[in-house]
């Protein structure tokens, strides 16, 4: 047996029997990453050391009887978390070197829990993009082929669930960077309602938009470590205080009564051959579970590329202010001026993709522009969660496509912005409404590419979700696949 | 709708970038590309409707004012690219 391939309660299982230690399950990470990851490139950093002492000491945790659902659990991190003591970079030059003095909210949990973090996943420059192209450091290869794209911005962290670098990991979500990548690398990837997970610690893309969550193996460990990174932080005003429910107890085998929306617009032109096929065969696996699908309109639909990428870079535009070369990070040391040594810093320390963003954000924000622009795409994303709110009426969950098409050949889009961006068309409409979605592994392109089924709920019900994908997945065998590497 | 080469020059200024003449031209193209395509929000009618810029309703977060730990002067400073006797050091602002 191979013991990298194990989900998080597999290994759950053997560690707490006895038949393996945290310290051999670590060593097995950390012998695939050497095998594959020269092919796949997930991680930025890796903590090797680090990682055998934690996994010796969860060995002790798990020898007094006080093991955890995660204690001794290889875990990849997105490099947008902060890590106390592990360089930070979101995969930028500004940050290349950063060491934060503090851990984020979710990585603290993972250690309280006794996890073990293996390293920092690679992503697009603070989590610009949907490809993970635009890492200032390295290019992350999709497991199932070498020549395509891990899906972004949380690349890193899929491909590394997938290639078996990790037993599971953390990604986060600002317009679909969890759901995206998990789809096109046939993983689970959950983006929680906002507010769900705390932010604190998360470098700041979209402050309105950015959540973390889950890329596991199957639905199962989704739960698991939905348990553990959920809940209340006074450290994050945005955070909400609510009671967190067990998570695994929406583990049922059971679908009766439960309205599955099926939203037209997703499925207009556009929508590739093979996704419309792995899609809708997986609804009518669904209907054949006991659920009553119907359809739906969500008829803002076609606007929320257009609202998010104002909303987005406008709010990035103000968070990226911060990297000044001041306090941390990048300065350019020549300038002999303190407003050229900003400008040096920023233009040197930014790359393409993330300058272009500011510039979109600033333009919106700017005096003339604002109400025309930022304004008017605020008022659309109220329509926007209308058109949910209204879909919530009558549904409980809805199921769609993740992404338009399989993921696409590294390079195609580089160079096309407004392309790249209309791939996130099926994913941003939750983000601007702040609800709960799930990727699902649904099938097989022709070509052998993973397809994602995407489910929606309203906000905070989760366990619909995994109700719903937990069913799904125990009905098919698409979550048993691995890519040949 | 077109962005010209000025206003990308001007926000580029106002955002603290410096951009040389390629990255002006590409920008401004590939930015008129994108605001074109986002013109399409000015086909949703959208009077009397509110903006949301929060998707999840919550009161102000208010917290008991006591003094809490923070981190110390050397960790704060443990990233700057140049410090001094507790404190950032950055070039000339004026003169």
């Amino acid at each position: 047996m191979n013991l990298c391939r194990l989900t998080i309660h597999e290994a759950h299982t053997l560690l707490t029997k006895g038949d393996i230690t945290s310290v051999e399950l670590t060593s097995a990470v950390f012998d695939r990453i050497g095998e594959v990851d020269d092919r796949v490139g997930a991680f930025i950093t890796l903590v090797r050391d680090r990682a055998m002492s934690a996994a010796a000491a969860a060995d002790g945790v798990i020898r007094q009887g006080k093991g955890g659902a995660l204690t001794g659990i290889p875990l990849a991190i997105k490099d947008v978390l902060c890590t106390e003591g592990i360089r930070t970079t979101c995969g930028s030059r500004i940050l290349e070197n950063f060491v934060p003095p503090y851990s984020s909210t979710v990585v603290n949990k993972l250690m309280k829990a006794h996890a073990v973090i293996v390293g920092k996943t690679n992503m697009d420059e603070f989590a610009m993009g949907s490809s993970t192209e635009h890492s200032a450091f390295m290019v992350t290869r999709n497991p199932w082929d070498l020549t395509r794209i891990p899906g972004g911005s949380s690349g890193g962290s899929a491909a590394a669930v997938a290639a078996d670098e990790c037993i599971a990991a953390i990604g986060t979500d600002t317009g679909g960077s969890i759901r995206q990548p998990a789809s096109h690398c046939g993983v689970v990837g959950l983006k929680p309602t906002y507010g769900g997970v705390s932010r604190f610690g998360l470098v700041a893309f979209a402050s309105s938009l950015d959540q973390v969550g889950p890329i596991t193996k199957d639905i199962t460990d989704c739960a698991i470590l939905m348990n553990e990174i959920c809940g209340y932080d006074p450290n994050d005003s945005t955070s909400v205080p609510r009671q967190v429910p067990d998570y695994t107890r929406a583990l049922q085998a059971d679908l009766n009564g439960l309205v599955v929306g099926i939203p037209t617009e997703y499925f207009a032109g556009g929508l590739d051959e093979d996704v419309a096929q792995g899609v809708n065969a997986a609804i009518k696996v669904i209907q054949g579970l006991g659920a009553n699908c119907k359809s739906v309109s969500l008829p803002h639909t076609e606007y929320a590329v257009a609202a998010y990428y104002l909303i987005a870079p406008a709010e990035a535009s103000s968070n990226l202010a911060r990297y000044d070369g001041v306090r941390y990070g990048f300065r350019d040391k020549g300038a002999k001026k303190l407003i050229q040594m900003y400008r040096e810093t920023r233009s040197r320390g930014f790359g393409s993709e993330v300058q272009r963003r500011i510039i979109i954000g600033t333009y919106a924000l700017s005096a003339g522009y604002y109400d025309a622009h930022y304004g008017k795409a605020s008022q659309v994303r109220t329509l926007i969660m209308q058109d949910f709110n209204d879909a919530f009426q009558t549904c409980d969950v809805l199921v769609a496509p993740v992404a338009p098409t399989p993921p696409f050949e590294l390079g195609d889009k580089l160079d096309d912005p407004l392309a790249m961006y209309l791939s996130d068309t099926f994913t941003l409409p939750a983000s601007l409404a702040g609800i709960a979605g799930i990727s699902v592994p649904c099938g097989f392109s022709k070509d052998g590419l993973p397809i994602g089924l995407q489910v929606l709920s309203k906000h905070f019900e989760e366990e619909k979700l995994i109700r719903v994908a937990y069913n799904f997945e125990q009905a098919t065998d698409f979550h048993t696949k691995r890519p040949k590497l | 709708m077109k962005i010209t080469r000025e206003e990308v020059v001007h926000v580029a200024e106002l955002a603290r970038l410096d951009l040389d003449e390629d990255a002006i031209e590409l920008y401004t193209r590939q930015l008129g590309e994108i605001l074109t395509y986002i013109d399409s929000l000015n086909r949703v009618d959208t009077k009397d409707v509110p903006p949301t810029s929060h998707a999840i309703f919550i009161n102000n977060a208010f917290r008991e004012d006591k003094v809490k730990s923070s981190i110390t002067v050397e960790r704060a400073l443990a990233n700057a690219p140049r410090s001094e006797d507790g404190s950032f050091v950055v070039p000339k602002v004026i003169g």
